[in-house]
């Protein structure tokens, strides 16, 4: 069912959202920085930066969140957990490829032997209304990893930005709840027509050259190769995209407490940093820059594929847009399957 | 749990034993769990880590965790007096493949404070019940020092025993030291333990576990019949923190027994 929805009508909307859900949407914090927010005032939405700095995992997978409350006192106290999410939640204006991402990451912390509640728990109470790419960035490579500006899988309504409202496209079940929304209107054969312009426009502009077919097994043949030792060189190691990677979702957990209550606290990490791997006895597994970027890369591209049938990347190019030394992962898919000795030389800037 | 007992092991003062009870019947009698497996101890307000279960499953009555002394949640554990709460998340990981040791004979070798989870393999099998199980059991077993060896009361009942062959070895004697001087591998090279029909398995220090696997090949151990617990720095311990994968495998999920055959496949990074 295709409907539209008026863009003079849009903060309306919104406000309907707030008033029965915790709405989040990208909100923008200073020029160029927009992140994924609660919202308390549909004025605050802003939708205009087509990859928010930081992903949509931060719904579901907060950058630090406390898993329980306790009370220390003679170690007897009642501990409460957080996992409980009370309303239910709207995601709103996240593109196609952070919501490909969270699929990516729920394969993980929902598998079939342990299930990590506190995702699952916001999982199951988000309702996912997505917003499509019509003008992909000269970054964006989602073609390459399976995407598509306008992949609608895992969206429960899917938004097109038509000029002068957007056109509804409703899912799921949960998308179908929303037939009735009273800013809805039935779309005609104009915004159809106009749909189908802008998505094959927009597919084209998505880069779709990046050599990901294969590249699992491209590496299975390199984990020894000098390959890693040439490509770690310029890395410094800030972890800046694994932080801001939508499927990265390695965390640390820790205690936050006083001598009289504390909570247990978890944090995103990055497998980029030294500590990360450095045990308490000074052995450090992945000692140098080499092994660290050779965990980033391989995880992405050959172990997660190993484990769950595709490559960990959407293609959302946070990672080369915002790396302070320019380290370009598509350049090195690229140099990565190059022929030995040939387009591997000097490849690699 | 409970901490019922508690006891320095070695002469550094640096490994300590704890003893640790339920607090509840029923998640005594829920509890089983195979050597080689490990749990997760928390003292709230320090954090958590994990630690290898030094008991034996058919030792009922309490779980036993040896722990070295070196961060935050370590010392608040060897500080704790008896009676204190501790929390528990396990049994975790896969434990050493027990059906696969069944008739075969059994090459333990153990460097350090590493010792805790062969401790508990040893312990299982010299169970009367259990002893039949595998064949000869041969227990190489190092430390830096004499003091610095674990279970010596143990160590001292295992050497009255017929079955059972225990070699320990220092890398330092003192001038009560009658056994071995030198280092593990090279232990090994000299006993010449038969591969036939034997597995071995090696817990230690890494750097330990690296020289030995060579030495085991030597002995014509093939890879699948040698195995090795790792450990890595884990939070989790149910594969979604993602912070101690080796390749695509999860040290606490997919391990932390692992064959060499295994390990040959994978990246070096442990």
């Amino acid at each position: 069912m295709k409907l539209k929805l008026d863009k003079k009508n849009f903060e309306d909307f919104l406000k309907s959202l707030i008033e029965g859900y915790d709405l989040f949407a990208p909100v923008q914090l200073t020029e160029g920085v927009s992140v994924f927010k609660k919202i308390d005032n549909p004025g605050e939405v802003s939708l205009s930066q087509l990859v928010p700095q930081k992903s949509a995992k931060e719904v579901f997978f907060p950058q630090s969140e406390v898993m329980f409350r306790y009370q220390i006192a003679g170690n007897q106290g009642p501990t409460v957990s957080e996992q409980k999410i009370e309303r239910e939640r709207i995601l709103l204006g996240a593109r196609p490829c952070d919501i490909e991402a969270i699929a990516i990451i729920e394969k993980v912390f929902v598998g079939e032997d342990y299930t990590d509640v506190y995702f699952l728990e916001k999982r199951k109470k988000t309702t996912i209304i997505t917003l499509s790419c019509n003008h992909p960035l000269t970054t964006c490579f989602c073609s390459s990893t399976g995407g598509s500006p306008f992949r609608r899988e895992g969206s429960d309504l899917f938004l097109t930005d038509l000029g002068e409202s957007y056109l509804v496209e409703l899912l799921t079940e949960k998308g179908k709840t929303f037939s009735k929304n009273r800013f809805f209107k039935e779309a005609g054969s104009k915004e159809a027509g106009l749909l189908k312009e802008i998505e094959e426009k927009a597919s084209k502009k998505a880069d779709g050259s990046v050599p990901v077919e294969g590249i699992e097994k491209r590496l299975d043949l390199m984990v020894e190769s000098p390959f890693w030792d040439r490509i770690h060189e310029k890395c410094i190691s800030c972890g800046v995209c694994t932080f801001l990677c939508p499927t990265c979702h390695c965390f640390d957990i820790t205690d936050e407490a006083t001598h009289l209550n504390g909570e247990r606290v978890r944090n995103w990490d990055s497998c980029l940093f030294p500590i990360y791997s450095l045990e308490t006895s000074g052995h450090n597994p992945r000692p140098t820059g080499r092994e660290r970027t050779r965990q980033r890369l391989m995880h992405k591209f050959n172990y997660y594929p190993k484990n769950f049938g595709r490559v960990a990347c959407v293609g959302c190019g946070r990672c080369i847009l915002y790396c302070p030394v320019q380290f370009d992962i598509r350049e090195a898919l690229v140099y990565a399957s190059a022929k030995r000795g040939k387009g591997r030389k000097g490849k690699f800037k | 749990m409970i901490l019922k007992k508690a006891e320095i092991e070695t002469s550094d003062r640096l490994l300590r034993t704890l003893e640790l009870g339920f607090k509840n019947k029923e998640d005594e009698e829920s509890f089983r769990f195979i050597p080689g497996q490990f749990c997760e101890l928390s003292i709230l307000g320090k954090g958590e880590a994990p630690f290898g279960i030094a008991s034996s499953p058919i030792e009922k009555t309490a779980l036993k965790f040896t722990i070295n002394k070196a961060g935050v949640v370590t010392t608040a554990l060897h500080q704790i007096g008896a009676g204190s709460e501790i929390g528990i998340r396990g049994p975790l990981g896969n434990g050493y493949p027990i059906d696969f040791f069944e008739g075969k004979n059994l090459l333990v070798i153990g460097g350090g404070f590493a010792f805790t989870t062969l401790r508990s393999l040893v312990a299982y099998y010299l169970h009367p019940k259990n002893r039949t199980k595998v064949k000869q059991i041969t227990v190489v077993y190092g430390a830096r020092m004499p003091g610095l060896l674990l279970y010596k009361d143990e160590l001292l009942e295992w050497e009255k025993r017929d079955d059972i062959k225990l070699v320990t070895t220092v890398d330092w004697g003192d001038k009560d030291w009658k056994g071995r001087v030198g280092l593990v591998p090279n232990v090994l090279e000299e006993i010449e333990p038969s591969s036939e029909n034997t597995c071995a398995v090696i817990c230690g220090p890494p750097i330990m576990i690296k020289f030995t696997f060579p030495k085991l090949v030597a002995l014509r151990f093939p890879n699948e019949r040698i195995f090795t617990s790792l450990e890595k720095r884990m939070k989790c311990g149910i594969g979604k923190c993602g912070r101690c994968n080796i390749g695509h495998l999860y040290v606490c999920k997919d391990g932390p027994v692992f064959s060499y055959a295994q390990l040959e496949k994978l990246p070096k990074d442990y």
